[in-house]
């Protein structure tokens, strides 16, 4: 990795590797503290309102970081991918562009109202700033997706006569069919964030006998929302993003499920270790025909094996691709499994007194951020080795006149920085959570 | 169309200096303004609620020049590289200072992220104007459209100029004076009492400050960048745009006497307004001028996406600014009044 490319890379990775750590949260927390608003509103209940109050301090120290953070990423298409920003910026300019006119202007004006304005607007406006900040947030989501579904599966363009990108039709840019089931994946898996966090949140309150009304209630608003979004991840949204792998990207999904060879009724593999001498993966887990049948529908289907594509289009980094997409698909079953048990358990009315499942529902909240990060590592290197899918390979899109050392010198600037965001954001969290919800909603804001 | 593009894009991105220029110039006097932690935090209740969306020009307008203008995006972008790593890295400093300070109530806590935020407003006001003097000056385009500049070299403003020379130098410390003041004059106007008082002989010796940059800058331009000559001697009703500049910078004045702070605030914005306006006039056509060989400039014409992509995007954009025109209208109503020191 000491090429320009593979620093230009690692940058890339690393600056929107450590972003989405905050817009994860925040956008499906944006949707939450709009119900807990919606239901303060509408029951009229102080409880609701003090949890609203609470999770918007929460937000806004994420919500912070992910706009200092964001930022970089804008820039990076220029400062270090200039070759793919002169070639496509003419199309993926379009969307980048609409996030900021459309949602970053709508996102921060309402944030400004929801934390400064509570003393100062109605209650109706209060709940209006929450309803804008969460259409905001999720118009942001939307047009970053829409500009990385271009990536994945580029339409509505045609080739200059340099071989130049120019778009052809604005309508079938925003219509592309990748953009709505990876925006649908994304969105669910964004809620199942926010809530395994909420209720990793209340349990530990209910732990500590400490805010015990609100830990329940925190509880209780983190499993219902989590356990809708967990199955809406998987199915149909995980599932159809999975279809459109298949049928647009074959080779990644051979060397997602790790598929060498291509057969007739091919097995899932749900663990091993793919061997990239021998092409084979050592010690698997199969299930017999479960691929087969996931990707086509049929379990005599046949699934194109990884030997059969030519080596230029193989993803070149097959191990971490696998084992992303395999720690995406494992960690999101345990997750459904603790989201159903919990479910369980509050029907027969003994979930808030269960210690073990209290435990079980605090300790298993990075489970969706480490998720989260897997599932974009597996679409972002299931895309490799093209920048843009089929068009423009990632060795033609760096900034030919950045040299790796300059390249190395601000990713070792960005590390350091980030290493110290890390530690005040733990620490603010850390006293946002010790000070509790009951004093935030008499503290100033 | 390229150059209505244009017009937007500059439009765009003199709302950010006009915007984010007072809460960045707010930040600079809020150290020296400010005695106690109350009068700071009065200070930073000013633009609390606002910096934020003030700084979102910025990336709209970035945006904005991406997807009209991707080849002097791709080219500027990398070709600074290295001084827009330090506009990022001063822009989050600054965005968490803003928003972190005021979690922790302690006399280590608040003094330390004031600094910091004082600081990085600091030098991202002389870095805009580096950045603006490198525009002007022009950088070493090569065939290929895209060039390197180091940060300095030998600190002349020749073809081997890096990134900071003696005449960015210059209109950095003019963009520092200015926005010294648009950000004082926000402050007085925003502010009661002693606070206020103070913040008004901050911007009245900043405003000094930002007429003799003005004035040292304006020949020395014209004998750097030659074109700018050539342009107002060819299309003489370009004198609007300086004759705003002076008519802003002589209101200030004259309004800031008169204890007319609104009128004051509104003179220094037309001031960075017809000084922005100034610059991207005289450039015109170019946008990004070549010091090496005037062939190689990137123009509104030779930098712009084709026709239907610049077509399709005014269709968006004319509604997407009606709607921000609104936000802003909302969330500065409601942040509107003076704020009294606790």
């Amino acid at each position: 990795m000491d090429s320009a490319l593979g620093i230009h890379r690692l940058h890339f990775a690393f600056t929107a590797t450590f972003h989405y750590i905050f817009p994860q949260l925040t956008m499906g927390l944006a949707l939450l503290i709009f119900v807990l608003k919606t239901q303060a509103l509408r029951t009229g209940r102080a409880e609701y309102d003090q949890a609203a109050v609470f999770w918007t301090r929460i937000f806004s120290v994420n919500f912070a970081l992910g706009v200092v953070t964001g930022i970089p990423m804008e820039f990076q298409f220029g400062t270090n991918w200039a070759s793919f920003s002169r070639a496509a910026g003419g199309v993926i300019g379009q969307t980048l562009a609409m996030e900021g006119v459309f949602s970053f202007f709508l996102e921060s004006t309402f944030l400004g109202l929801l934390v400064y304005g509570r003393q100062r607007l109605s209650p109706a406006l209060h709940w209006f700033s929450s309803l804008m900040v969460f259409v905001g947030s999720w118009l942001s989501g939307f047009f970053i997706i829409a500009t990385d579904a271009w990536m994945q599966h580029p339409v509505g363009f045609k080739l200059g006569p340099k071989g130049e990108i120019l778009l052809d039709s604005f309508g079938t840019l925003l219509g592309n069919p990748w953009i709505y089931w990876q925006y649908a994946h994304n969105m669910t898996a964004s809620v199942v964030t926010a809530s395994f966090v909420m209720a990793a949140l209340g349990a530990y309150y209910m732990l500590r006998r400490q805010h015990e009304a609100q830990g329940r209630l925190f509880v209780k608003t983190g499993v219902a929302a989590g356990m809708a979004a967990t199955l809406l991840m998987i199915f149909p949204t995980g599932d159809r993003q999975g279809r459109m792998v298949t049928e647009y990207q074959p080779a990644t999904l051979a060397a997602m499920e790790g598929q060498f060879d291509t057969m007739r009724g091919a097995p899932i593999a749900l663990v091993g270790q793919p061997d990239m001498e021998r092409l084979e993966l050592d010690n698997p887990i199969n299930v017999p025909r479960a691929l087969s049948f996931l990707t086509h529908q049929r379990w005599t289907a046949e699934v194109k094996g990884l030997k059969d594509f030519p080596r230029e289009q193989w993803p070149d980094n097959i191990p971490l691709l696998y084992y992303s997409y395999h720690i995406m698909v494992g960690l999101g079953t345990v997750m459904l499994a603790v989201m159903a048990a919990s479910v369980l358990l509050w029907w027969r009315g003994m979930l808030f007194t269960h210690r073990t499942a209290m435990w079980a529902l605090m300790l298993v909240f990075p489970f969706p951020y480490i998720a989260t990060t897997f599932g974009w590592m597996t679409a972002e290197l299931g895309r490799q080795p093209w920048l843009i899918y089929g068009l423009m390979r990632t060795a033609q899109g760096p900034s030919m006149s950045v040299s790796a050392g300059n390249g190395i010198f601000t990713l070792l600037g960005f590390m350091g920085l980030y290493a110290l965001l890390a530690l005040l954001f733990v620490f603010l969290v850390y006293r946002e959570v010790e000070r509790g919800p009951v004093e935030a909603s008499a503290g100033v804001h | 169309m390229e150059t209505v593009w244009f017009c937007l894009v500059a439009i765009m991105i003199a709302f950010y200096v006009v915007f984010d220029g007072f809460d960045l110039g707010a930040g600079l006097a809020h150290l020296f303004v400010g005695r106690t932690e109350a009068e700071r935090a009065a200070i930073l209740q000013a633009i609390g609620p606002v910096w934020d969306g003030n700084e979102v020009w910025l990336l709209a307008g970035g945006g904005t020049l991406y997807f009209a203008f991707p080849a002097l995006y791709s080219s500027s972008f990398s070709g600074f590289y290295l001084a827009l790593m330090i506009v990022l890295w001063l822009l989050i400093l600054r965005g968490i200072s803003i928003e972190f300070r005021n979690h922790i109530d302690s006399e280590m806590w608040m003094p330390f992220w004031d600094v910091v935020f004082g600081a990085s407003s600091g030098l991202l006001a002389l870095l805009y104007g580096v950045a603006l003097g490198n525009v002007v000056r022009g950088v070493p385009l090569g065939a290929d459209g895209f060039f390197f500049l180091p940060l300095w070299t030998d600190f002349l403003p020749g073809q081997k100029a890096g990134v900071i020379d003696w005449y960015t130098v210059l209109t950095g410390l003019a963009s520092l004076a200015a926005l010294s003041m648009h950000g004082s004059l926000w402050v007085t106007m925003k502010t009661t009492g002693e606070l206020r008082a103070r913040s008004r002989q901050f911007a009245g010796r900043s405003w000094w400050a930002a007429a003799a940059m003005t004035a040292a800058i304006t020949p020395v331009s014209f004998w750097i960048q030659p074109h700018l000559g050539e342009r107002f001697a060819e299309a003489p009703w370009g004198a609007v745009f300086p004759a705003l500049a002076v008519a802003g910078l002589a209101g200030a004045w004259i309004y800031g006497r008169r204890d007319r702070d609104g009128m004051a605030f509104l003179a220094s914005c037309a001031y960075l307004l017809g000084m922005m306006t100034s610059v991207v006039f005289g450039v015109y056509p170019y946008v990004l001028p070549s010091n090496v060989d005037a062939s190689r400039s990137l123009t509104v014409f030779n930098a712009a996406a084709p026709h239907y992509g610049l077509q399709v995007g005014l269709y968006w954009w004319f509604p997407g600014i009606v709607l921000v025109t609104g936000y802003f209208i909302f969330a500065y109503r409601h942040s509107h009044g003076r704020i009294e020191v606790n």
